[in-house]
C-alpha cells in the first residue's frame, strides 16, 4: 500500500453488531443497510445437496465499505447473490435498507434491484451492441424514466467517472478500465443504496485494477455503500472492512489495520 | 421497456442480420402476399362484377320476363332442367297484355337474340354475329349510344326497316379501316344499312361484348331471331328500385292469368333481375375467398413456426443479455414484452413486405390474364394485422421462456 490510510472505517461496536443480527423478525434500524440472520442456502445438485451457506449473520451500516473474501466454494459467490437480490436464501432473514426482502417474489426483487443495488461484474456485462450512455440509461429504462432525464442522468453518472468523451462508444470500442467504468457508472446512476461488486479487477490488470480501486475509494469517500466480493487480498485490502467466509460461514470479520496485520504475519 | 424504444430496437436487429432476417420472414411474406393478392383479385372481380358484367348484361332497376332463366349457373337437378324445358316460350302475344299492365313512366322493350352468319362486300369470309331485335326503348334502357351514326327513328321501328347498328368487334371485323355508317352488311342473305356503330362495351373474362347488330323488332331478319312468333325476352325497367317490385308482381299476375295457372301451381316463365345474377357471382365469391384465405394461412403458419425457431435461437444467444437486463431490475413482463415486441415487428415487416409483392403480384396478374384486380387499402391494414398476430404468436413461448430465466444462470452463460 503507497497510499496513506486517511480515515478508518466507520465500523459499529461488535456488541452493537451482535445486537442488531440477533433481534430476530425486528426491523433493523434505519442506519443499517444490510442485515442479514442466519441466512442459510442449499442447492440439489443432481441429487447431492450442497451447503453453499450455512447460517451467516452480517450487518453492514451505511457508507461502509466492505470486502467479502474467501477461497472458492466458500459461499462467497452464493452470498452476493443473496445480497445482490439475483437469489433467495432457504432459511434466514435478509434486510435490505430495512425491507424485509428474503421472501419476495421474482418481480419485487427486480424491482429491489433496478432500485437499491447496483452490481459492477468481473466480466463488465455490457451491452456489446449499445454505447456506453445507453448501457448507462439501461437501469433508468426499467425505473420508467423519462428519455431526456434519462439521457441527463446517464450523462451525470459518466462524467463522474471520467468518461465524458466516451459515451457513444461501444464496449468494443473501449478499453478494459473504461469498460469498467461504464458498469460502475450504470451501477450508479439510479443512486443505489449499495454498490455491489463481484471480482471487479478479475479481467484487469494491475495498473487498470488500481485504476478501478481508487474509483470505489473516491466513491466510499463520498458516501456510497460499497461491497466487493473478491478471492485477491490485494484488492480486498482496498476496503475498509474485510469479511472472510469460509465453508458457507463467516470466518472472520475485522477493519482493514487487523486484517492487513494478519495477511504481514502469515 | 417504452415500447418505440423496443421498436426501435427490433428493427436494428433485423438490419444488422439482414439475409437472415429475410429468410425468417419468408414464410409469413409469401403467406401474405398471396393473400392479399387474392384479396385484390376477388374484389377486383366482385367490383366488376357488380358494376360492370352484371350492369351489361341487366340494366339497372330492370328485369327480365323470360321463359327460362338466362344467368342460370346455380347447382341444380335434373328434375329443375325438365320442368324447365316443359315451360311454354314468351310470344309474341304475350307482349300486348303484359305491357298495357305497366304502370306509367315505366320502360319496356321485347328483345329477341340469336347467333346469324353475317357478310359484308369488304370481308372474303362470312362470320357469326349475335344479332338482336328490339323495340323502341331499348337503347334507352340498356343506355346504349351510338359514336358514330345515329340509333332508329320511331319510323324505322314501326315499318321494320331493315337498318342496324353494330358494335365495335362487327364494325372491325366487317368494315376494315372504313366507316362502316352507310355501308351494307348481309345478315342471313338479307341486306341491313348501317346507320350507327356503338361505343366499346368491352370484355370479361376473355369474352367479347361488342361483337353484336341490334336490328328493329320488326325488321326482315325477325324470322330468324324470332321464328314461330317465340320471343327471348321481355325487357322493363323502372325508374325506381321499389317500383321494380311491385311492377314485377303486376306481370307475374298478368303471365299467370295468361297461362291459367292455379293458385298451387308455381309460375312456369321466369323473371330474373340482377340480383339473380349477382347470386351466383357471390356462390363463387364466397369459395374463392375460402381458397383464397386456406392456402396463405398455411404460409403464415409455416412463417409462424420459423419465427418461433429463430425467437427460441435469439433468447438462446441472448441468455447473458436477458440475466444483464433482469440484474438491473427488469421484470418479467419487460422481458416478455421485450421479445415479443421484436418477433410482432419481424413479422409486421415480413407482412408489409408481403403487401407490397401481394399488390405487384395482383397487378401482374391483372395485367397479363383476363381477371381484374382492385386494391383495396382495408387489405393492407388486414395484411399489416395478420403479420402482428403471428408474430405475437409466435413470439409468446420464446418470449415466455425469456422472461422466465433465472438471472444467475443467466449471467453465467456465454
Amino acid at each position: 500500500m503507497n497510499q496513506p490510510i486517511a480515515i478508518e472505517a466507520p465500523l459499529g461496536a461488535t456488541a452493537e453488531r451482535q445486537a442488531v443480527v440477533s433481534s430476530a423478525g425486528e426491523a433493523p434500524g434505519a442506519d443499517w443497510v444490510i442485515v442479514t440472520r442466519g441466512i442459510k442456502r442449499e442447492y440439489d445438485m443432481g441429487g447431492e445437496i450442497v451447503r453453499a451457506l450455512r447460517g451467516v449473520d452480517l450487518a453492514i451500516r451505511r457508507n461502509e465499505y466492505v470486502a467479502i473474501m474467501g477461497p472458492s466454494g466458500s459461499g462467497k459467490s452464493t452470498l452476493m447473490n443473496v445480497i445482490g437480490c439475483l437469489d433467495t436464501p432457504n432459511e434466514g432473514e435478509y434486510w435490505l435498507n430495512g425491507t424485509r426482502v428474503s421472501s419476495m417474489s421474482d418481480d419485487a426483487l427486480a424491482r429491489v434491484r433496478n432500485k437499491e443495488i447496483g452490481f459492477v461484474f468481473q466480466t463488465f456485462n455490457l451491452l456489446p451492441r449499445a454505447t456506453a450512455l445507453h448501457n448507462v440509461e439501461l437501469p433508468l429504462v426499467y425505473a420508467g424514466v423519462s428519455a431526456d432525464e434519462r439521457k441527463r442522468r446517464a450523462r451525470e453518472a459518466l462524467s463522474r467517472v471520467q468518461l465524458d468523451g466516451r459515451m457513444d462508444h461501444r464496449p468494443n470500442e473501449l478499453s478494459g478500465g473504461q469498460r469498467q467504468r461504464v458498469a460502475i457508472a450504470r451501477a450508479l446512476v439510479n443512486n443505489p443504496s449499495i454498490l455491489l461488486a463481484d471480482e471487479p479487477t478479475g479481467n484487469l490488470d494491475s495498473t487498470t485494477s488500481e485504476e478501478i480501486m481508487r474509483v470505489f475509494e473516491s466513491l466510499a469517500d463520498q458516501g456510497q455503500t460499497v461491497i466487493m466480493v473478491t478471492h485477491e487480498p490485494d484488492i480486498a485490502q482496498h476496503a475498509r472492512r474485510v469479511v472472510v467466509l469460509r465453508d458457507g460461514l463467516i470466518a472472520s470479520d475485522d477493519r482493514r489495520s487487523a486484517f492487513v496485520e494478519k495477511l504481514g504475519l502469515s | 421497456m417504452p415500447f418505440l424504444d423496443a421498436i426501435r430496437l427490433a428493427l436494428q436487429q433485423i438490419w444488422v442480420q439482414k439475409l437472415k432476417s429475410f429468410f425468417t420472414l419468408l414464410g409469413v411474406m409469401i403467406g401474405v402476399t398471396f393473400l392479399i393478392a387474392v384479396v385484390s383479385i376477388v374484389g377486383g372481380m366482385s367490383r366488376y362484377m357488380t358494376e360492370q358484367l352484371v350492369g351489361k348484361i341487366m340494366a339497372v332497376n330492370s328485369f327480365e320476363l323470360r321463359h327460362r332463366p338466362n344467368i342460370d349457373l346455380g347447382d341444380h337437378d335434373d328434375n329443375y332442367y325438365r320442368e324447365l324445358r316443359r315451360r311454354p316460350r314468351i310470344k309474341e302475344s304475350d307482349i300486348e297484355p303484359v305491357t298495357s299492365a305497366l304502370p306509367e313512366g315505366v320502360l319496356w322493350a321485347a328483345v329477341g337474340n340469336d347467333n346469324l352468319s353475317a357478310s359484308s362486300r369488304y370481308v372474303a369470309k362470312p362470320r357469326l354475329v349475335l344479332a338482336f331485335t328490339v323495340t323502341d326503348d331499348y337503347f334507352t334502357i340498356k343506355r346504349m349510344t351510338p359514336v358514330s351514326g345515329r340509333l332508329f327513328s320511331p319510323q324505322e321501328f314501326a315499318r321494320g326497316m331493315p337498318v342496324i347498328v353494330i358494335g365495335q368487334d362487327v364494325a372491325n371485323y366487317f368494315f376494315p379501316s372504313l366507316d362502316p355508317v352507310g355501308r351494307e352488311l348481309t345478315i342471313r342473305g338479307i341486306p341491313y344499312q348501317v346507320v350507327g356503330v356503338m361505343e366499346k362495351q368491352g370484355s370479361a373474362f376473355g369474352i367479347s361484348f361488342d361483337k353484336f347488330i341490334v336490328a328493329p323488332h320488326k325488321s326482315p331478319i325477325n324470322r330468324y331471331v324470332n321464328a314461330h312468333g317465340v320471343i327471348d325476352a321481355i325487357m322493363i325497367q323502372t325508374p325506381s328500385r321499389e317500383g321494380m317490385l311491385s311492377t314485377m308482381e303486376t306481370v307475374r299476375q298478368v303471365m299467370r292469368a295468361r297461362r291459367g295457372l292455379r293458385p298451387s301451381e308455381p309460375d312456369n316463365f321466369s323473371l330474373e333481375t340482377s340480383d339473380s345474377a349477382l347470386e351466383f357471382w357471390n356462390k363463387i365469391k364466397s369459395y374463392l375467398v375460402i381458397a383464397g384465405v386456406a392456402l396463405p394461412a398455411i404460409g403464415l403458419v409455416v412463417g409462424a413456426i420459423v419465427i418461433m425457431n429463430i425467437m427460441l435461437v435469439a433468447v438462446a444467444e441472448r441468455t447473458r443479455e436477458i440475466g444483464i437486463r433482469k440484474s438491473l431490475g427488469a421484470r418479467r413482463r419487460d422481458i416478455m414484452s421485450q421479445f415479443l415486441v421484436e418477433s410482432a415487428t419481424l413479422s409486421t415487416v415480413g407482412a408489409a413486405l408481403g403487401v407490397a409483392t401481394g399488390f405487384a403480384f395482383a397487378k401482374l396478374i391483372a395485367a397479363v390474364t383476363p381477371l381484374p384486380a382492385a386494391v383495396e387499402l382495408w387489405s393492407v391494414f388486414l395484411g399489416v394485422g395478420i403479420g402482428a398476430g403471428v408474430g405475437i404468436v409466435a413470439g409468446a413461448y420464446p418470449a415466455s421462456r425469456a422472461s422466465r430465466l433465472d438471472p444467475i444462470i443467466a449471467l453465467r452463460a456465454e
